[in-house]
């Protein structure tokens, strides 16, 4: 799968889980839970989406690698690589 | 022969429009069924009837708003006997205790808003068929009326909606960057009621205290290690199990406080204060979570959350809680101090999960700590009582293999 890819998949599990955002407004260095103010309940649905979408299992422990648009695509290549 | 009537669903509501019967006459309905859908601040909100019978008549049409009590429906055996000595004027005895100041009925009588099931051209839908139609991205043009006078209604939307998907025509997505399912305006006001009343009536006294999650951040770790994501808890699930087997030990503090005095609760239903995105606020029961494993409890609020912010909170859910929790979570401050909801007897908040230095065993040692309060309402419980719930909430929490 493509970086392209992948980031997409990310931005429609953010979609979903926050239909009113503006996709276009979030950047790689975006905070998804500060900038985009996703709780715990919000965050969670969004790598069960995200995990899902990529087939990839997220361990509770690597949700800090995944802070950003880019960290989360970062991440989530790698995972899938492996 | 009985009324089914206007319900309160909140401390701060006085009148509410039924936008939509489920039921129609001579239809059977049993306890537990919806029956109608009802437009109030914080949403169109599914209204269930709490006996058996049949639907023998039907009093008030969609779109009339009608004050908290007045007979929507009178429902019987089915033989229709005294359907036509129904009152259609409010049932003073019939408004529920929640209702705050009942007022008097013909004081009360509400005049119909102007007409809710707006013309559209030349056609009539629902407010709540057209949020359906926004929701599931159909066009309303499309959809023949069936309802009172060729009244679209939800039902019909949802059959369009269905007919589209079958022909393999995919519905657009909703616009986005809309609210669905409540109106942020009206929900302001709504809350602006409740904590006013709240602040003017309730005394409140307030407690807190810090509490060491080292133990629970350690078996949640453990636990969750072991689920696939989407089976993971949340640690607040934590929070509610221990806060609601805590007032099994501390009644005193979970129930109502009606008509000057303190009605404790027997069962324990959770108001979970839930935050809409984009403005908000919510807290509808989880009924029974003293009862509740983990597991169900985290499927309840994860249920609880999508039906908030989608629209389709039951009517029981905003009168059942005997108590409410509001939880900061993993952002924002370290301790809430919160408004009562009345009327209920108490709010407890969790403030923000943070590392924090703690003496443990003579020496210091950072821990993960949260700090959680009480708001009690001191003409039904004194501060003793509100300082056994947390040291029992705490307690709970440091053997979280047991909850």
């Amino acid at each position: 799968m493509t970086e392209q890819e992948i980031r997409d998949a990310v931005l429609e599990s953010l979609s979903g889980v926050a239909p009113e955002l503006d996709l276009s407004e979030v950047e790689d260095d975006t905070d998804l839970r500060n900038d985009l103010d996703l709780d715990s309940m919000d965050f969670l649905n969004f790598v069960i989406a995200v995990s899902e979408r990529l087939g990839v299992d997220v361990p509770e422990a690597d949700y800090g690698r995944m802070d950003t648009l880019a960290k989360c695509v970062e991440y989530l290549r790698a995972a899938q690589a492996k | 022969m009985s009324a089914f009537v206007m319900p309160s669903l909140g401390a701060d509501m006085e009148a509410g429009t039924v936008v939509e019967w489920l039921r129609k006459v001579g239809d059977t309905v049993h306890h537990g069924d919806v029956i109608a859908v009802v437009e109030t601040h914080k949403g169109a909100i599914e209204v269930e009837v709490f006996e058996d019978g049949v639907v023998e008549e039907i009093l008030v049409p969609p779109g009339e708003e009608v004050p908290v009590g007045t007979a929507l429906a009178m429902i019987g055996d089915g033989s229709g006997a005294s359907a036509a000595a129904a009152p259609k004027a409010p049932l003073p005895a019939a408004a529920p205790p929640m209702a705050g100041e009942v007022r008097r009925p013909d004081v009360l009588k509400v005049k119909p808003k102007a007409p809710v099931a707006a013309e559209e051209g030349r056609r009539r839908v629902s407010p709540y068929a057209r949020r359906r139609a926004e929701a599931l991205g159909v066009d309303l043009a499309d959809v023949k009326g069936t309802g009172p006078g060729g009244v679209v209604q939800a039902v019909d939307v949802e059959q369009a909606a269905g007919r589209a998907r079958a022909s393999g025509r995919e519905a657009p997505a909703a616009p986005p960057g809309r609210r669905r399912g409540f109106d942020p305006e009206a929900m302001r006001q709504g809350i602006a009621a409740a904590m006013a009343k709240s602040h003017r009536e309730i005394p409140h006294y307030y407690l807190d205290t810090t509490i060491d999650m080292q133990a629970a951040m350690h078996w949640l770790e453990a636990a969750n290690a072991e689920r696939p994501v989407a089976q993971r808890l949340l640690y607040a699930t934590l929070l509610i199990k221990a806060t609601a087997l805590a007032l099994r030990k501390v009644p005193e503090l979970n129930g109502f406080w009606i008509d000057g005095g303190a009605r404790p609760a027997e069962r324990v239903h959770i108001g979970w204060a839930i935050a809409l995105r984009g403005g908000g606020l919510m807290a509808p029961a989880i009924h029974d979570a003293d009862t509740m494993s983990l597991d169900a409890l985290m499927a309840a609020m994860r249920d609880l959350v999508a039906r908030a912010r989608s629209g389709g909170i039951r009517g029981s859910e905003m009168t059942d809680p005997t108590i409410t929790i509001t939880n900061l979570g993993e952002r924002g401050a370290e301790a809430v101090h919160g408004l009562i909801y009345p009327p209920q007897l108490a709010l407890v908040g969790f403030g923000r999960l943070a590392q924090a230095p703690l003496a443990i065993d003579g020496a210091v040692s950072v821990r993960p700590v949260v700090r959680a309060s009480l708001a009690g309402d001191h003409r039904g419980s004194d501060g003793h009582s509100g300082g056994l719930l947390l040291a029992a909430i705490d307690a709970l929490l440091q053997k979280p293999e047991g909850l």
